[in-house]
């Protein structure tokens, strides 16, 4: 059985997309993750593409997954100048370490295991990426240490995950300056501070630097299902980013953290779609 | 109606004709295995090749997907053609070792060896039976998944398929699955016994009023061809 939410998240895909296959299916793949067969069913159906089509797209490309994908990606390349300089022995140094076969991802869903064929940077071979980090002359024993320094800093992640509510400082994605505002506090901690515009008005808005808390407060009161476009308060520049919302399909606010990643936030008020991107 | 030149003959071939049909029509013999006049043509196995001469240049394209054009002069057996399909049914052969229609086809051309690794595999990719599936049945259960070494026939997600009405056609039209060859051991990947060694069924030779086919010789089975044309396959085959 297509549960509602499906069929009701493939059908605004496929309105916004013009009924393009690939970029629908590019969009489930953003909010899942990978591409769960449930989802690739309704987009047959709703496409009325047969399945195998479907199917045979998403098999075609690399980059559409059909297996869940761990949190953190190791990829070891296994190019000519890589193997040369014994990139099979880091593979199975990391298949040892994961008790994983290349291709295949750990059962707690922590580790994915990927080859890929060359990175262009053959020079410092053997190359070996974790989570976007280039790790160059990469010798088998770093393996095991990279592998528990992941761990501890994802045990890190989970107790703050518990208490579910951590401060953010956040910065304007065009001109990089501080949204912080120091003097204005809600929650107990300086709030970010925006310029929002919706239907005719225009004014400024602060949202708790709590990440998990919807607290705001506005220069004037925005209706539920509204949604403003936000601008950076030094640049004017409007703060718009490539993700849409898991909920509600808007496309996102995206702000920059100090110290790298970004946060993306729902400009619909009323919708709490977010997403930490680190 | 373009007018064209086939081995030297000319035809009037309706436009909506392919090189293939134009051959056909004509009797000649063009090898294919991934064409169907029920299908639409795939162009998929190269076998039906033929060479193109046109202003000077020559050209080598798939007969089955040509269409005819007025001024065409096609060569259905020129030297290049059948060189280049002797490597091609090599390959699969290669690819495929235990198909009756390729060892056949093999025999039939004159390949004496296989110069590849034999791959053991269980289909050419021709496409025969994905086509058979959408076209004639209306099925559209089947489809090629994945791409380059990893291609695959299958149904989606590798299960039995809700489309699918167990019709069994894309199991009829398949050279692989029906026409098994089981001569070809490991070893040899070459088998093309049927082909090349006919068995006599006479022992004998007999005269017209004696033969019971009432042609003396004609129908191929008795003694006497066997010291013809089989014995040469057959002393070929040893040098080998």
């Amino acid at each position: 059985m297509v549960s509602e939410e499906v069929s009701k998240l493939v059908d605004s895909l496929i309105q916004k997309y013009d009924g393009h296959l690939i970029s629908v299916l590019e969009n489930i793949q953003l909010f899942c993750n990978y591409l769960p067969s449930d989802y690739l069913r309704e987009v047959s159906k709703q496409l009325e593409l047969p399945l195998r089509d479907v199917y045979g797209a998403a098999t075609f490309y690399k980059t559409f997954y059909l297996n869940p994908r761990g949190k953190h990606i190791c990829t070891v390349c296994l190019g000519t100048a890589c193997h040369v300089r014994g990139g099979n022995f880091i593979i199975e140094e990391f298949e040892r370490q994961l008790h994983i076969k290349r291709g295949k991802t750990t059962e707690d869903n922590n580790f994915t295991l990927e080859t890929v064929n060359c990175m262009g940077a053959c020079a410092v071979g053997p190359i070996v990426i974790v989570d976007g980090t280039y790790y160059s002359y990469f010798k088998t024993l770093e393996a095991r240490k990279i592998i528990r320094t992941i761990l501890k800093e994802s045990e890190k992640v989970d107790i703050t995950k518990d208490k579910r509510i951590f401060p953010v400082k956040v910065n304007c994605p065009k001109c990089y300056h501080s949204l912080m505002d120091n003097e204005y506090l809600i929650d107990g901690h300086p709030s970010v501070k925006v310029t929002i515009s919706f239907l005719d008005k225009h004014g400024w808005y602060r949202l708790s630097c709590l990440y998990g808390v919807y607290n705001v407060e506005s220069e004037y009161e925005r209706p539920h299902g509204v949604v403003a476009n936000y601008f950076c308060p030094h640049c004017h520049a409007e703060m718009l980013g490539t993700f849409l919302c898991p909920l509600c399909t808007t496309q996102m606010v995206s702000l920059v953290l100090t110290g790298g990643g970004s946060v993306h936030v729902c400009p619909m008020r009323g919708c709490k779609g977010h997403l930490l991107d680190v | 109606m373009p007018n064209i030149k086939i081995d030297g003959i000319n035809i009037e071939a309706p436009k909506n004709w392919t090189v293939l049909d134009a051959a056909k029509f004509l009797g000649l013999e063009i090898p294919s295995l991934c064409y169907d006049p029920g299908l639409t043509a795939g162009g998929n196995c190269r076998l039906c090749i033929v060479e193109i001469r046109e202003s000077g240049r020559s050209k080598i394209v798939s007969s089955c997907t040509y269409p005819v054009q007025e001024g065409l002069e096609v060569f259905t057996a020129s030297k290049r053609v059948v060189n280049a399909r002797k490597i091609i049914i090599e390959l699969l052969v290669a690819q495929c070792p235990t198909s009756k229609t390729l060892q056949d086809l093999a025999a039939k051309m004159g390949v004496k060896k296989v110069r590849f690794m034999p791959k053991w595999d269980k289909c050419i990719y021709c496409g025969l039976c994905v086509r058979m599936c959408e076209e004639q049945m209306t099925g559209k259960a089947i489809g090629f998944t994945n791409r380059g070494y990893n291609l695959k026939i299958t149904t989606p997600f590798d299960v039995t398929s809700e489309d699918c009405r167990r019709c069994g056609g894309c199991i009829y039209i398949c050279p692989v699955c029906m026409a098994r060859c089981e001569g070809t051991q490991p070893s040899e990947v070459l088998c093309g016994r049927c082909e090349n060694s006919l068995q006599p069924t006479c022992l004998d030779i007999f005269d017209n009023y004696t033969c019971w086919m009432g042609l003396k010789g004609d129908c191929g089975t008795c003694i006497t061809e066997k010291d013809g044309n089989n014995n040469d396959l057959r002393e070929v085959k040893k040098n080998n």
